[in-house]
């Protein structure tokens, strides 16, 4: 009895006594969930727009990565790198939607998932093939150093990462709520058929919410990339979008961002202040645990759409 | 029978017997040793495994250009990709120990959890399996492993040498500090945990430990609880691949001091220290062999084959920390054919006869000197207990541009860890049933 108290307000004791650590970790917890949900991002747009889950999202962070990287190696200004790569993606976005996308339109979803798993094997060796599989060092001049505030220390680069988060978010709401390209997406998102019995091409939206996908991977890639160095473990940071989205929703962009703030804080809290008393290392899985624990009052996750299948 | 049945009947005998009626030449065995390299160069940790297979293989390919193979039985090799998984090195095993006149010459995995599934097997087929700075300690003890060697340093000998390397830097007494010790949480990472809680006990420091999930691309709560609620004199560190890069910019984010910080040595090489750029200036990692190129072997690669345009990689990577981790563990599985064929004779080795080679290396300052590693690896012996030989290990730290030594060749408590050794492979030959061998009676 005494261990299982222990363990649920031991580290509540811990908290009380130790506020401003506490507002530390859940700060950092804030700006690395924010990192996560410029992952989460990119799954979400894809689904949203063709109920395809994309497997390959991850790869496409990598690869964007590698080419932005790969370019500025060449000596071209990262301007321009991040223009071309921009371009390079948008050529990706086409050649999926007319080599794998096009041939299975009104197939099943699990069949559309299974081909963004071979989508994303080819990518990763592609990618590496054309930019070789070592480290590479990104720096785009985002100073790294921690600064106090108030006694809360937090990094540079991490409050630019949010910021940069936040900025694409807003502009990606804009977007889709008040440009005609959005509410063309959010039709199809909303039924194929209809949207397409009123003239909207399906084909077009496919390339262009794949293309922005794209974007948003550049720009998680290159935040990611700045912090991990660009290497293949890139694509694997996909993984920490999974939670973020089973608990957000998979069709919400805000819930992709409170989502990715409430793993974020909740993984980070538990790591500090419980992870000792059951052998330590708990981040990751406790992520999940998080996310099925909001599942079980909301399946849809908090934002997503509440789907009802009459028989 | 018709005579088409009969003509054909005739000629298919002809085609089965032709073989065995081949001229004797054409069935001796060909003058080849043939060595296997388990590489990976896809996967999270490809960019860790490419700089070593390289180094692997350019050293086998010098020895052939440069002397015409081992004392004239030429090398050859094949590469086999286990992307770091351990069912894909276990069937690279397979499909490479019968290759070649003699079978494998010796396994080198690269990978603790490919060693712990090949330790049986590699008894099994008679195999040398050499597991160069990972692997299980215990496996040093032959008395209990005789086909596996640890040389020429284990995880154990490396604690127990960056204990020393910090107390000596904390003026001769750890009492009362500090250490946290933060490890991926596998089986490479868990292995030196026995020897920094005995020696947290006996010199009287505080231990913390950090598990890290694979692969450790997160890692700000733990860094978060170092840097600003446990503060450490010192972080010792047992990460692979992304998980080092990752650990040294969070330490930096969170003002952990760099020169504090110390890594195990597949943590020290410049794939860990390149994406934290500035923020790396200061870290520190163990080593048991040289950097750079400044060594007569370096120069005989570049001018045998680098030169001849038979490189195996990228230029950039030779000289690395990697590269040249490769070519010492190439060199040591070639120094064990060398021994062998002292006493058996300059022909292809088996593996039981590698196998003896390994067991009795003597790589003095004579013979480092003529393998131009003088300056690159202290002197090393092997018998039919020690299977690790030197267990000496040097610490470098990184300036932002190159590795330098901060510290000389440290020798590990030897009695602690033999004493460790023992303990281990008594459980496991408790386990197994195994009868340890009698090296007394071994020749």
């Amino acid at each position: 009895m005494d261990a299982i108290f222990d363990f649920l307000f031991g580290p509540l004791k811990e908290i009380w006594a130790y506020p401003t650590f506490f507002v530390e970790v859940v700060v950092g917890g804030l700006l690395t969930g924010v990192m996560y949900s410029l992952v989460a991002l990119g799954f979400v747009l894809i689904f949203k727009a063709s109920g395809v889950f994309n497997f390959a999202q991850g790869a496409m962070v990598l690869s964007a990565a590698l080419s932005f990287v790969g370019f500025t190696e060449l000596g071209v200004p990262q301007w321009l790198a991040m223009l071309l790569t921009l371009a390079m993606m948008v050529a990706l976005a086409f050649v999926i939607e007319r080599v794998v996308l096009r041939p299975l339109v009104n197939q099943a979803p699990i069949i559309l998932f299974m081909a963004t798993i071979g989508v994303t094997f080819f990518i990763d060796g592609f990618f590496q093939m054309l930019w070789g599989e070592d480290v590479k060092r990104l720096d785009i001049g985002i100073p790294k150093d921690p600064i106090e505030i108030h006694g809360v220390l937090v990094n540079t680069f991490d409050i630019v990462a949010a910021v940069v988060a936040g900025s694409l978010v807003a502009t990606l709401a804009f977007f889709f709520q008040s440009t005609r390209i959005g509410r063309a997406l959010r039709a199809v998102a909303d039924d194929h058929q209809a949207a397409q019995s009123v003239g909207i091409p399906l084909q077009t939206i496919w390339v262009i919410v794949w293309s922005v996908a794209g974007i948003v991977a550049l720009v998680a890639g290159i935040m990611w990339g700045s912090k991990l160095g660009v290497q293949f473990s890139l694509a694997l940071v996909a993984l920490k979008a999974l939670p973020v989205l089973i608990l957000g929703g998979f069709t919400s962009i805000p819930g992709a961002i409170i989502g990715g703030l409430i793993i974020g804080v909740g993984e980070k809290v538990a790591e500090v202040f419980w992870a000792e008393k059951i052998g330590g290392g708990i981040e990751d899985w406790f992520a999940y645990i998080l996310a099925l624990f909001f599942l079980m009052f909301r399946p849809q996750g908090l934002f997503g759409e509440r789907i009802i299948e009459r028989v | 029978m018709s005579l088409y049945r009969f003509g054909s009947a005739l000629l298919g005998a002809a085609i089965l017997a032709a073989p065995l009626a081949l001229p004797a030449p054409a069935l001796a065995q060909a003058n080849e040793q043939f060595i296997p390299s388990l590489s990976y160069r896809t996967g999270p940790f490809g960019p860790n495994g490419t700089p070593f297979a390289d180094g692997y293989l350019d050293y086998l390919k010098m020895i052939n250009a440069r002397d015409g193979g081992i004392n004239g039985v030429k090398i050859t090799y094949e590469e086999c990709e286990t992307a770091y998984n351990t069912d894909r090195g276990v069937e690279c095993y397979e499909r490479l120990k019968a290759k070649g006149p003699t079978g494998a010459t010796a396994i080198v995995p690269l990978s603790t959890g490919i060693t712990y599934a090949l330790i049986e097997r590699t008894a099994q087929d008679k195999i040398p399996l050499l597991t160069s700075g990972y692997g299980r300690s215990d496996g040093s003890d032959g008395r209990v492993f005789p086909w596996m060697f640890t040389l020429p340093a284990t995880y154990y000998s490396q604690m127990d040498a960056i204990v020393q390397f910090i107390k000596s830097k904390e003026g001769g007494s750890l009492k009362g500090k500090k250490i946290s010790y933060i490890y991926h949480d596998s089986a490479f990472g868990k292995e030196p945990l026995p020897v920094i809680q005995r020696l947290s006990k006996e010199l009287g420091f505080d231990l913390s430990e950090f598990p890290v999930p694979n692969p450790g691309v997160e890692q700000k709560a733990i860094w978060l609880r170092i840097g600003r609620q446990i503060r450490p004199n010192y972080v010792i560190m047992w990460g692979w691949g992304v998980m080092n890069p990752t650990a040294i910019t969070e330490a930096a984010a969170v003002g952990f001091p760099r020169d504090k910080f110390i890594g195990v040595w597949w943590a020290g090489s410049e794939q860990d220290v390149t994406p934290p750029g500035d923020a790396a200036k200061g870290y520190m990692a163990a080593n048991f062999h040289g950097t750079g190129k400044d060594y007569k072997f370096m120069r005989d690669i570049e001018a045998n084959v680098l030169k001849p345009g038979q490189g195996t990689g990228e230029a950039r990577h030779v000289g690395t920390v990697l590269y040249n981790r490769g070519a010492i563990n190439a060199a040591m599985v070639v120094e064990a054919v060398r021994t062998a064929q002292e006493r058996y004779g300059n022909k292809p080795m088996t593996g039981e006869q590698v196998r003896w080679g390994f067991e009795n290396l003597n790589l003095n300052p004579q013979r480092l000197a003529a393998m131009g590693f003088e300056g690159f690896m202290p002197p090393l012996k092997t018998s039919c207990a020690d299977h690790e030989g030197g267990g000496v290990v040097r610490i470098q730290q990184w300036d932002g541009k190159k590795w330098n030594w901060v510290s000389d060749w440290i020798e590990p408590n030897r009695k602690m860890l033999r004493e460790m050794y023992e303990a281990g492979s008594a459980q496991y030959a408790k386990e197994k049933n195994i009868k340890p061998r009698d090296c007394a009676n071994q020749s």
